[in-house]
């Protein structure tokens, strides 16, 4: 008998009992769509938090310099300048997983255009930072490193600030500036950034070159860098070892003997990331786990129902075999019962699933992510579910003996 | 050289070992069927004549002696060989009809082409020859339960003929039909037996053994005697009051 007509009598078979065999594929159909939809809500979330981390910067880490401590006082990260220029230049050039780094000096201030003020962050830093942040201009153009080395007197703003300064849709590039009474010229706005996991607004930030900001905004030491430095690593992977080098690396240039604590520390972000991810990852595991475990239950009920209808057709498997089916061909027969049983419904299920997943993302306002891979391996596996289940009861039907199942009553 | 005998038993044996108790249900039968011969074969239950048949028919293996089908040695074949054999060279008919419910007429005794590996056209063609032949053409596609019980067998003997056996091994064919019916069938063998297809039935009814050219006593797993005789000749009484079956 060839596949195709072993599948039609399959199908013949299954088809006259329809009632039974849908509440047969039940089992298989809720444990499909519950690993679709389990999955497409796990990775909605996954994606929300990388997207937060990406909004971030990407494999971004964040030297911090050392604690002063004066009459026993801890004065708390970045209370005293460790970090000298010197240093920052060293990480840019000395360590090879080092992509890009830039100093980053903040403080807050009042910004005026010509009839609007507001009070923001001001950034000194250099053009790297925005490759760090991945930061592109929506309007204009960035400065440079030669603005950096001339100490030119422009500024990069946030999308926040210009809608307050200039209003909503105006083009504040080529404009004037007031930045602490000091006259700056836009010369880019920034692509909105949305809000950071805790609130806070990326977008309100006017940021100018670090030169600038040293001599106009606010006075610092020669020789040290009066805040952090932002460092992004070449990729996902290298940046832990770019942290460790990066420690090394200023660990040496400080002095430090061995045993003695940094004065200095360092913030890996795509750790936190990681770790959040890895949240919902363990989350997604355990619900694709108890939807597993459901498909499992429904794999054992097509076995229970195979072994019952084997039973029941224990004289028709007698007359097939009589008029000359051989054991493969009973054996075939109820397999492909079995496989048809199960992929039907593992596709019910993968329709089911993805309405599902769309209605409680519709309903609760989740983000749902569809993978094609998920959809193909939850059908591939319950195929494998009935395969593995039917195996039994096909077997048992391509040994019975044809004169007692003939006899059969 | 004439070819050899169609059925060849030489001192052919069965024994079951049920538990520590060995059953004899064949001990030692020799005979031999020729082509188009219609062969009854009787006795009481327990006399070997089901196990002779099950012989037969490869449905089961001797644990003596030699079986020859057409000239071959079919008792050491492997599963899928006799099942092979089965579907070419014998036809079966049962007491209790064995047809599939819920599935027509046709597609009934299109599924031994099914095993022979035959296309979908050349089934349905062949399956309604066969009807045609038991005089069923024009119910092909009425179900088991809308037929009585002497079309239900004549479809099943249609299902028997379909591959064109050599033999048609028939189990107490009228067991469950009325004596009218039964007659009608014993003339379907006896045409079948004309056209040159060996008929080997088992029964109980003397009446039914009549319409055989030869009958073979079995008692005991023995074969009690084996005489031939002249047939008598299977004529269906017209049809009478209170006699509903096959009423057209």
């Amino acid at each position: 008998m060839n596949p195709l007509q072993t599948l039609r009598v399959a199908l013949r078979a299954l088809t006259r009992n329809k009632m039974r065999s849908f509440l047969t594929t039940l089992g298989v159909v809720i444990g499909v769509s519950a690993v679709i939809a389990m999955v497409a809500i796990g990775d909605g979330a996954k994606a929300r938090v990388e997207a937060t981390f990406a909004a971030m910067g990407s494999n971004m880490l964040i030297v911090i310099p050392g604690t002063s401590t004066g009459g026993g006082a801890m004065g708390g990260f970045g209370s005293m300048p460790t970090l000298t220029w010197d240093d920052l230049r060293a990480i840019q050039t000395e360590i090879p997983t080092v992509r890009a780094a830039a100093a980053q000096l903040r403080t807050n201030g009042q910004v005026m255009s010509e009839d609007q003020n507001w009070g923001t962050q001001i950034l000194g830093t250099s053009p790297e930072y925005f490759q760090i942040r991945t930061w592109a201009p929506a309007l204009g153009t960035l400065f440079t490193q030669g603005d950096v080395e001339t100490g030119t007197k422009v500024v990069v703003i946030g999308q926040t600030v210009a809608d307050k300064l200039f209003g909503q849709n105006a083009n504040p590039v080529g404009q004037n500036l007031r930045i602490k009474n000091v006259p700056f010229v836009v010369v880019a706005v920034l692509n909105k950034k949305g809000q950071s996991q805790w609130g806070q607004d990326y977008d309100d930030i006017v940021i100018v070159p670090v030169t600038t900001y040293q001599q106009k905004i606010k006075g610092a030491l020669k020789n040290f860098v009066e805040g952090s430095l932002t460092v992004s690593a070449t990729s996902a992977d290298t940046t832990s070892r770019a942290e460790s080098q990066i420690r090394a690396l200023l660990r040496d240039r400080h002095r430090l003997p061995l045993g003695a604590d940094d004065d200095f520390s360092i913030r890996n972000l795509s750790e936190v990331a990681s770790a959040q991810q890895e949240g919902t990852r363990t989350l997604t595991t355990l619900l694709a786990a108890i939807a597993a475990v459901s498909l499992l239950v429904g794999g054992i009920g097509i076995m229970n129902i195979m072994l019952v209808s084997v039973t029941e057709r224990t004289r028709e498997i007698g007359l097939r075999m009589a008029v000359g089916a051989k054991p493969a061909d009973i054996r075939l027969q109820f397999l492909v019962e079995a496989l048809a049983l199960a992929i039907t419904g593992g596709l019910i299920g993968v329709g089911l699933g993805v309405f599902g997943a769309w209605w409680l993302a519709t309903s609760f306002g989740w983000q749902v992510l569809y993978r094609p891979d998920v959809i193909a391996i939850a059908v591939c596996f319950s195929g494998l579910v009935g395969v593995v289940f039917g195996l039994y009861p096909a077997h048992k039907a391509s040994r019975l003996d044809p004169i007692t199942a003939l006899r059969f009553e | 050289m004439s070819p050899p005998p169609l059925i060849q038993f030489k001192d052919v044996a069965k024994v079951y070992r049920m538990g520590d108790v060995e059953v004899h249900a064949l001990r030692g039968v020799s005979l031999t069927v020729e082509q188009g011969e219609f062969t009854a074969i009787m006795g009481a239950s327990g006399s070997g004549k089901s196990t002779l048949m099950n012989i037969v028919g490869l449905l089961d293996r001797p644990t003596g002696g030699v079986y020859l089908l057409e000239g071959e040695a079919v008792s050491t074949l492997s599963t899928e060989r006799l099942a092979e054999v089965r579907n070419r060279t014998i036809g079966f008919v049962f007491q209790s009809f064995n047809l599939l419910s819920r599935t027509s007429a046709l597609e009934n005794v299109e599924l031994p082409l099914l095993y022979a590996g035959a296309g979908s056209a050349e089934r349905r063609r062949r399956a309604a020859a066969s009807l045609d032949r038991v005089g069923l053409g024009s119910r092909s596609d009425h179900h088991p339960n809308q037929m009585s019980g002497g079309q239900q067998q004549r479809v099943a003997i249609a299902r028997a003929l379909v591959t064109e056996p050599r033999v048609i091994l028939a189990d107490e064919p009228t067991g469950n039909l009325d004596s009218r019916t039964s007659v009608e069938v014993m003339q379907l063998f006896q045409e079948l037996g004309r056209s040159g297809i060996t008929v080997v039935l088992v029964t109980h009814e003397p009446d039914i053994s009549q319409y055989a050219s030869r009958v073979i006593q079995m008692r005991d797993g023995r074969v009690l005697s084996d005489e031939r005789q002249e047939p008598k000749v299977a004529v269906v009484p017209p049809w009478t009051e209170g006699d509903e079956e096959d009423q057209p």
